[in-house]
Formats: C-alpha cells, structure tokens, sequence
C-alpha cells in the first residue's frame, strides 16, 4: 500500500455493483485532515453508495478502504453520521434529549450515565440547542431537527462528520446558519456532506467531490461550467459562484 | 352494568373475576409490546404472526388425537408456531427487499389455512370462533398464572433494554454504527411480541389482537411525547377498553372480544377526528 502521510481517508481502486450494475468503478479518493467537502451528482451516481461504504453500511466489491489507518467498521466509533431527517418517524414521541442521547449508545452500556448526559448537552450547545432539551422533536421545524441529528452525530466526539442531504427541504437561511456551525466544526473535523445543491454549498465547502460512476475531487475554486456538464452530461444553467473560499488552495490527485 | 360490579366479587361468579384480573394482566404486555409494534410499524408482521399461531394450534390438536400426543396442547403448539413465525417473518423482512410483502402475505395466509385443514382432519369438534374472536369467559387460573409470568418478561426486558429497543424503533440504521446487534433486538421484539400475541389471543382471538395491540398506543400516540409515556398510557387505555368492553358483553349478551374490539375502534375514531380539528 502506498504512504499516505497527511490522507486520513483512502479510498484506493473501490469498485461496487448492485444487481450487475456498476454504482463505483476503480475509484480512487484521498481526504486530508480538516477537508470540508461536498459531494455532489446525479441522482443514481453513487452519491449515497459512497457515504454508505465510508461507513461500512456495505462493502466494496474490490478495493481497500482505510479511515485513520483501519478499516471503516473499526473506525467505526469515530465517525459521526446524519442521515436524512425525511426517513425519520416524525410522529415517533421523544424529547430532544432522548433522540441526541442515541449518540451516546454504546455495546457495553445498557442505560445512560450522567456524563453520556452532559456529552449530550455539550453537543447541543455546538448546535445552539439547549433551550430544546425537553422539547418534543416532532415539535421542531426542518431546520431545527437537523441541528438536532447534527447534535447527536456530534456526542460520540467524531473526528469525521458524515452528512446526508443536510439542506434538503430547508429555507436559504436556515442553511446558511447550518452551515456556519458546520464551518466552525471543521476546525476539529473533517466533514463531507452529500449535496443536490451545487451552487449554494461552495460557498463554504473547501473542495467538492464529483460522483458519477468515477469519482473526481476538485478544490471549488476550479468549478466551472464544463465540469458542471462533464458531471451530468447535458447542458444545464450555470450556477454562478463568487469565490469566497479558503485561501490555503487544494492539490489535485 | 352496576349489578355487575356486584358479580364480579361473588364467588359464583368466578369466572367473571378471572376475565377482569385477565383485562387487566394482559394490558401490560400489550401497552408494552403495541407500543413497540406501532412505533416501529410492524403491525403488518404482527398481523402475520398471529395468523401463523391457528397453523399451530391446528398441528397440535391435530397430533393430540391423531397421534395420541396428549401431551401437546394447543397452547404449546401456539407458542412455538409463533416463535418460528416471528424468527422466519424477522429474516424474511430484514433479507428478502422487495419481495417482503409478498412472503409474509403468503405465510399469513398458509399459517391460517393449513390450521384449518389440519383441523378438519382432526375427529371431535371443536369450538373455532372461541380461537378467532376470542372468549374471555373461559379463561382459567393456569391462564392468569401464564400471562403473568408473560407480563414478567416482557416488563423485564423491555426495562433491561429500553434504550436499544428506543433506538432500533427510531433509527435503526443510525443504532448499527453505534455498534449496537440491531438485528438481534429485531427479532426478540418479534418473539416478544409472537409471545403476547399466543397468550393474549385468548382475550380476543387471532383475527382480532392485532387491533388490541395497536389501537391503544395509537390514541395514546396523540398526547404522549415520549415512548415510556406512550406505553402507560396505551396501558391504562388498554385496561379501560378491556373491562368496560367485558362490561357491555356481560350486560347484554354479546361476544366479548368484539365488544372490547368495537368500543376501541370507535374511540380511536372519534379521538382522531377530535385530534385532527383541534391540533393547530
């Protein structure tokens, strides 16, 4: 295996099928320590097959995957991961606490100690939650039970965040406020977020990944309008970006 | 109805005490178990177990003449083609994707129809409705005493592993990554719930648990904001029903299972309506 000093995560010559059909072909993705990336695509491009075998959900059909050195079910406890809020019951009954607790689950514990509770209460206040602990979470609006699923991912202490369609079915505001807590995050770890929206999340995101049966990482700064169409194959309205992202520039793989 | 309140604590009327004590024990698993049921929406697969169970008690009857297996009494063969039930629905959803409907469709269906065929190869006759709809009027002592070690169990380990079943009923996906067997809680709430279903069909038979089971906590999902609160209330809902239910088929010579049935069914009606125009 090659040296990879500075890449936390490795994705190296990973390929997966489902049922005889290529998701992933031979693809290879390097992550470095404080990436703050969005993966973007099609629809059936690979996006959420990507998010799922960086967690170990499934496994690749060839290709190794390492994440801080080991496999991803080893490295399992220090990922953090937001799903969709939409694949939630909205009708289950909990309090805020009970749903940001599930965070603090572990195999050798059955019930929860005061200190899982104060770790609970801790990641709420990154989110700017904690006038909600005991509020119902079917209570809270869109952007609300985001924070809230950010909150949970948060307490097991991940030094990655995985995001799943963070700023589906929220207004522009509430995005943006999602993703200024995102931002400060990231100077303690690495975050990748699935993304429909190409335009908005540059903005704030350092680089994005392109997946569309190969994936391609690119520093925003290069996004242009041939990639957007190299990406989805067609002609599409141009998204126009101001460039107001970091300085520090991005190598290219 | 008061000058049934008078029979209950006659000694005469022992079986009228049993069929309360009974209402009220069988309310706890329920509230327990339906709670986990609905949150979970596994009622389907309720639905199929508690079919699967008459295949059961067919092959017992069956075996107890035929074969001389006295041995064997339809309680026993209940339980057990509820457990393999409740494990083969269990694999079957967790496994077979898009086919899952279909497959456990079907074994509700064969459950239900070889009980029948092996009850019609069985000689002597017995009293099928008593089954299907249920007929509290009959319980026995032994039959408190088994849905009080059920109650036991299920409060037991529904305390024991609260947060997990609270977790894989909410985001099972997300209690994976935390290293947590999901598919192993999966299925004890199928057993545990297989379980109730075997010993509370007695109370109101196989065709109709299912609405026992999901009726209360349903209602009890409009005010509860948490799951512990959900599982009381659907409880003491569950009690409510049984026994005003049992109360109205005394007095008037119906049927008790669908007594309990229809006075549930019409209160989660007129609660959701009520729930629907005054929620904002």
């Amino acid at each position: 295996m090659i040296m990879h000093n500075n890449h936390e995560i490795i994705l190296e010559n990973i390929s997966f099928a489902y049922k005889q059909r290529n998701i992933l072909e031979d693809v290879n993705l390097l992550i470095k320590k404080n990436e703050f990336a969005s993966i973007v695509g099609p629809n059936g491009g690979g996006k959420t097959t990507l998010l799922k075998l960086i967690l170990g959900l499934i496994k690749p059909d060839r290709g190794v995957i390492r994440i801080f050195g080991r496999s991803p079910d080893q490295a399992r406890h220090k990922i953090g991961y937001m799903p969709q809020y939409a694949h939630l019951d909205m009708d289950f009954p909990a309090t805020v606490m009970d749903v940001v607790l599930m965070g603090r689950l572990a195999k050798k514990t059955l019930w929860f100690s005061k200190k899982d509770r104060a770790e609970a209460l801790n990641a709420l206040d990154k989110v700017g939650m904690t006038a909600f602990v005991n509020t119902g979470f079917n209570e809270l609006s869109g952007g609300q039970k985001q924070r809230i699923l950010i909150a949970r991912a948060l307490c097991s202490n991940p030094d990655v965040l995985l995001l799943d369609e963070p700023t589906a079915n929220v207004d522009q505001q509430t995005e943006k406020n999602l993703f200024s807590i995102l931002q400060k995050l990231n100077s303690q770890m690495i975050i990748l977020l699935v993304s429909h929206d190409l335009g908005f999340v540059s903005k704030y995101v350092k680089s994005v990944i392109c997946v569309n049966r190969q994936v391609v990482i690119h520093p925003t700064t290069l996004m242009d309008g041939t990639l957007i169409k190299d990406i989805y194959h067609g002609d599409l309205k141009m998204v126009r970006h101001d460039h107001r992202c970091s300085e520090e520039g991005h190598t290219h793989d | 109805m008061i000058d049934m309140f008078y029979e209950i604590f006659d000694p005469d009327n022992l079986f009228l005490k049993y069929a309360f004590i009974m209402g009220g024990l069988a309310s706890i698993s329920f509230g327990i178990i339906g709670t986990f049921v609905t949150t979970k929406k596994i009622g389907y697969l309720a639905g199929a177990i508690s079919h699967s169970v008459f295949g059961g008690i067919g092959l017992a009857l069956f075996l107890q003449v035929n074969a001389g297996l006295t041995w064997f009494d339809p309680m026993l063969g209940a339980v057990l083609a509820a457990i393999i039930a409740a494990v083969t629905i269990g694999l079957v959803s967790l496994h077979a994707k898009e086919r899952e409907d279909s497959i456990i469709g079907t074994l509700w269906a064969v459950g239900m129809a070889s009980g029948i065929l092996l009850i019609d190869k069985t000689p002597g006759y017995f009293n099928l409705s008593s089954y299907l709809f249920g007929d509290i009027l009959l319980i026995s002592g032994k039959d408190l005493l088994y849905v009080g070690c059920l109650d036991a169990l299920v409060l037991g380990i529904s305390i024991l592993f609260f947060n997990r079943f609270f977790s894989v009923c909410f985001d099972n996906e997300f209690t994976y990554l935390r290293g947590i067997n999901t598919t192993f809680f999966y299925l004890l709430l199928l057993i545990l719930t297989a379980l109730t279903i075997v010993l509370l069909v007695r109370v109101v038979g196989i065709v109709l648990v299912i609405a026992l089971l999901t009726i209360p906590p349903a209602i009890a999902s409009f005010y509860a904001k948490r799951l512990w609160q959900m599982m009381l209330y659907s409880i003491l809902l569950c009690t409510l029903f049984t026994w005003t239910g049992l109360g109205i088929s005394y007095s008037y010579s119906l049927s008790s299972g669908p007594a309990i049935i229809v006075l549930s069914g019409a209160t989660y009606l007129v609660l959701l309506v009520i729930h629907k125009l005054f929620k904002h």
